[in-house]
């Protein structure tokens, strides 16, 4: 096996997540609808609650649609990469999983072709939230829109594997719904997405550490300042340290020999 | 290569826990042979397959794919071996082509390659109609041809088939059995297949009886039948399965 296999098969991987896309346009609506309902009717009704004062990367004063927008896409990441989860236990429910699984290439691999098939999706899905943002004047610089798309695929590919590793200890797709209650909703509103970590900090101490401590706020903190031709180091080093550590588990999890999968075949 | 076995299996064990599923089991298909493993539901031939299609990591024993160690050279095993598991595996939202297609890239295979290659497994197995359907149109037994089009998608030399006629109706069962045969005979692609079956079983057939984990008997169906001195396949399986309970 040498590159070009490697490489013809992440095509056929990507091909398939897109084929399976194309089918679910539903998928692609709810995607954007999601982060167009918040800020269509959460900012605007939070606009004169929520006093922003001048924070970086932003220069002036900004409305409150606006400092919200980063979060809302890494909220389209975050439900991609649980997606790349719902897929995969969907395809081990179905079986389709094995047929993956019986590849002669190595697992590492293929689990990393999936996340990188699923984060281009993400980012696809990114961009078309920033060209309907426009309509809420959402603009940032025109150059933003490139500098933005490292921060993008950086924070895709973590919360990806996320969803990757999460596949892995999720025994049935009916606990699915966990996810939500257990993972996107805390890590949403734990954050800084919805408002900056100093107005938490004011109000509650221990919350302030869990939403500093939380994968999602650094991802937030990159595209927020990327979308401004800013590149926050800290928060790059912290969303690939992330992406290290969960993708690490992941392929951990689905080893046969080691990992979470092996463990439930014993369960059964 | 054609002198080694196809697969070997030596003293393969496995247990989930405390429940053991396969204890000390050893048999080998050469090149061009059609092996029937035969065994009641939970006489561990699931987990056997999983264990030679590296699902299951094995801790005790060897298995041998043409010689080479699974555990040592996992990426050329598998790329010499084709399967149809038990449970359905096809994406049912692909065309059939796509799912062979699909099939092809993770086995590395260039697009247009496996397209030429899919076209003459699909008209193989007689789908040649149905090729530009999604999956969740076909009737099951249509399912089970597009997943045997699709392990040969690789020209794979041996064919492991869990149980691949679980639910067909008997025209569906016997395409399967012929088209698998024929196979072996024609191309020496050694197949073994699994089955609770004993229908499955012709006089031809070679077989390995596996009851509880364990591996009561290896031989020609006749052969059995004379050491049983039973009439009938059916007659010596109860006679092989019995046996050991009783002693």
């Amino acid at each position: 096996m040498n590159a070009i296999h490697y490489l013809r098969c992440f095509a056929g991987i990507t091909t398939r997540e897109w084929l399976r896309f194309l089918n679910q346009r539903g998928r692609f609506f709810s995607a954007l609808v999601r982060p167009l309902v918040w800020l269509a009717i959460f900012a605007t009704g939070f606009h004169f609650v929520l006093g922003v004062s001048i924070i970086p990367p932003y220069e002036t004063y900004i409305p409150y649609p606006v400092y919200i927008a980063p979060g809302l896409i890494a909220m389209i990441l975050l439900f991609n990469g649980m997606l790349i989860s719902l897929s995969m236990v969907y395809d081990r429910e179905m079986g389709s999983m094995r047929i993956l699984m019986v590849s002669p290439l190595p697992r590492w691999f293929l689990l990393t072709a999936k996340l990188l098939a699923g984060c281009v999706l993400s980012v696809i899905q990114a961009y078309a939230f920033l060209v309907i943002a426009l309509l809420w004047d959402i603009v940032p610089p025109w150059y933003g829109y490139i500098t933005v798309l490292p921060a993008l695929v950086l924070s895709g590919l973590m919360m990806g594997a996320l969803g990757l590793l999460l596949s892995s200890a999720i025994r049935q797709l009916e606990n699915f719904a966990s996810v939500m209650n257990f993972v996107i909703f805390p890590m949403f509103f734990a954050s800084s997405a919805l408002y900056p970590l100093w107005r938490v900090q004011e109000s509650s101490l221990p919350l302030y550490y869990i939403c500093e401590a939380n994968p999602f706020t650094p991802a937030v903190e990159l595209i927020r300042f990327a979308l401004y031709e800013q590149l926050d180091l800290q928060s790059a080093l912290v969303v690939l340290s992330w992406l290290v550590v969960f993708m690490s588990l992941a392929i951990y999890g689905y080893d046969p020999a080691r990992g979470l999968i092996a463990r439930r075949a014993a369960a059964e | 290569m054609t002198d080694l076995p196809a697969l070997s299996i030596e003293g393969l064990g496995h247990a989930f826990g405390p429940r053991r599923v396969l204890s000390n089991v050893t048999f080998s298909l050469a090149p061009g042979d059609f092996t029937v493993l035969l065994g009641l539901n939970g006489a561990g031939k699931t987990t056997l397959f999983s264990l030679a299609t590296r699902l299951y990591v094995q801790r005790e024993g060897v298995i041998r794919i043409f010689g080479m160690d699974i555990r040592e050279r996992a990426s050329e095993c598998l790329r010499r071996m084709g399967v149809v598991f038990q449970q359905p595996t096809l994406d049912l939202d692909l065309t059939v082509e796509r799912n062979l297609l699909y099939h092809g890239s993770l086995h590395g295979i260039a697009h247009h390659e496996a397209a030429q290659r899919a076209a003459v497994e699909i008209e193989r197995v007689g789908l040649v109609d149905q090729r530009r359907d999604k999956v969740r149109q076909l009737s099951g037994g249509q399912r089970r041809r597009v997943e045997i089009a699709r392990c040969l998608l690789h020209r794979p030399r041996l064919l492991l088939l869990d149980e691949p006629t679980v639910g067909l109706d008997i025209a569906s069962r016997q395409f399967m059995l012929d088209h698998v045969r024929r196979l072996c005979r024609e191309e020496g692609i050694a197949a073994l297949w699994a089955t609770h079956l004993i229908d499955e079983v012709d006089d031809g057939a070679r077989v390995v009886v596996l009851h509880r984990g364990e591996v009561r008997a290896v031989g020609e169906a006749a052969q059995l039948l004379g050491e049983t001195r039973t009439p009938s396949m059916r007659a010596a399986f109860e006679t092989l399965v019995q046996e050991r309970a009783a002693a």
